[in-house]
């Protein structure tokens, strides 16, 4: 039995992926590009290459910048880049737009406002297509965002698609999670109510010059900062985000955004960044358990002959489950059996 | 039976859909393409227009935007790491950006990457444009299917 810290390196496509990530580590970006491809078609190389990269990363500051479309993400996001450049500090973006669920195609377009980085080798921006994941995210975006922090970008900001209220995924994928609100988006009850707003650790209501931006920021602030949430033993203390306006096209409230984030930074990182950054490690952990167990479902699905134990592979089931013979719920625990070679432990009520 | 609850377009039938952008022999994936307006005009409905129907064709375009500088192409096309880079000029400097945006890609090592320009350019032009890199000219009244059946075979396949 493997013990925690002692991987293995051995796997395929580890030298394609060794000499992808030093090329990418000493600062060769064309390479850096081809090693986010990899992990976005998640091929043999990129889990090889993200094995090796692994240790190098959990120095970057992960900035997840959700909100509705159109509230301003991506204009933020750009003048949050040129404010994180006027200090000198390198930053990467993984920018993400929805796929057509028709198609499987996408516009990426969040690149249209963050165009004046050309020459700048301290910025790097990526798109990326959420092909089918919901959430907010493409299954993917944590990986690049490892990749990024593991060659060394200061800050990675996390840009998620247009979210509606309840895509709060990027929460577990980034160390501070800014909501970005537009004005008269809602009133005091959109703001209690359960989701996005939940897991913001900073809102910010973007297109401040507009009529009603501080109005709603008041309303935002009275409800979530102001509100006393109560602490109850083994809950999570709700969290009280900082709320503020800014205007991303003018710039005007982003060095403040900034220095927010900056705060989340150093004061999160107590007992509440440790916890935020185990919830990351089990997001991890599960996505890569399910898509393990879900090629191996998949494998079985394919599997009809018999095999030692008599094992008649998935399709019987599923032949049996459509012909109402066995429930789905008894069709799964066999499945689930074979996959790990022995009997579920029965769940407490059985 | 699927088990996946995802999008899989290569998975359905009927002839009337149109197929997915994957590169033969790779592990599915759409072509990406970069769709950019060098230079100074201000007309980019045609490459909005293309943008949304390569979408449709099962392409990921990443879109930039206007008034882009040779420099801004090719560092989007190198940090996107796009198979395809799709150029819409109507400004008539055609001659000097184009040529550039291909030595720029050539010298950052993309010259393994596929450019297709549209817009407005003269057939006298097209020969050299050619010569320079340009792999296919769309002029007015091209289809977005003619453009995505030259990109899907096109397209140089990549690790």
């Amino acid at each position: 039995m493997p013990t925690p810290g002692r991987g293995s390196s051995a796997t395929p496509g580890s030298a394609g992926a060794d000499a992808l990530c030093e090329a990418a580590l000493a600062g060769d970006r064309r390479a850096l590009a081809r090693l986010l491809t990899a992990v976005e078609n998640r091929t043999p190389l990129a889990e090889a290459a993200l094995r090796r990269l692994h240790p190098l990363a959990g120095r970057a500051q992960l900035v997840g910048v959700t909100g509705p479309p159109g509230a301003g993400k991506s204009t933020l996001v750009a003048a949050l880049i040129a404010e994180l450049r006027r200090a000198g500090r390198p930053v990467a973006v993984v920018a993400v737009d929805p796929s057509s669920p028709i198609t499987g195609g996408a516009v990426l377009g969040d690149r249209v406002r963050m165009q004046a980085y050309a020459s700048d080798d301290g910025v790097f921006i990526r798109s990326m297509a959420s092909r089918g994941h919901s959430g907010g995210l493409a299954s993917a975006t944590t990986a690049a965002a490892s990749v990024f922090d593991a060659v060394g970008f200061d800050v990675v900001l996390i840009e998620t698609v247009g979210t509606g209220q309840s895509e709060v995924e990027v929460a577990a994928a980034a160390d501070t999670t800014v909501v970005v609100e537009a004005p008269e988006m809602g009133d005091e009850i959109q703001a209690i109510k359960a989701g996005l707003l939940e897991v913001a650790d900073i809102v910010v209501v973007n297109k401040g010059d507009r009529a009603g931006a501080h109005r709603t920021a008041a309303q935002l602030h009275a409800m979530l900062a102001d509100s006393r949430g109560e602490t109850r033993p083994g809950r999570p203390a709700p969290k009280r985000p900082e709320v503020l306006v800014a205007t991303a096209a003018t710039g005007e409230g982003v060095a403040e955004l900034l220095a927010s984030i900056d705060r989340h930074r150093t004061t999160g990182h107590g007992a509440d960044g440790e916890s935020a950054r185990l919830h990351r490690a089990e997001a991890q952990v599960w996505s890569v358990l399910v898509d393990r167990l879900h090629d191996r479902v998949r494998a079985l699905e394919g599997a009809e002959e018999l095999d030692g134990d008599g094992w008649s592979g998935a399709g019987e089931w599923l032949r049996s489950v459509a012909a109402h013979e066995t429930d789905p719920y008894s069709a799964a625990d066999a499945i689930l059996e074979q996959l790990i070679g022995r009997r579920v432990a029965p769940g407490p009520n059985e | 039976m699927a088990l996946d609850a995802g999008p899989s377009p290569q998975h359905r039938g009927g002839e009337a859909l149109p197929g997915p952008a994957i590169i033969p022999g790779m592990t599915e994936r759409p072509l990406k393409v970069l769709i950019a307006k060098p230079g100074l005009d201000g007309h980019d409905r045609g490459a909005k227009v293309l943008a949304r129907g390569l979408r449709d064709e099962g392409f990921e375009v990443v879109y930039t935007g206007l008034r882009q500088t040779p420099e801004m192409i090719v560092t989007a096309a190198l940090q996107e790491d796009v198979d395809v880079v799709g150029l819409s000029i109507l400004s008539g400097a055609h001659m000097t950006l184009l040529p550039r945006i291909c030595s720029l890609l050539r010298a950052r090592g993309m010259d393994d990457v596929l450019v297709a320009a549209g817009g407005i350019i003269p057939d006298e032009d097209v020969p050299a444009l050619k010569e320079a890199g340009v792999a296919a000219i769309f002029g007015p009244g091209t289809t977005i299917a003619q453009v995505a059946d030259f990109l899907r075979a096109n397209a140089r396949p990549r690790e």
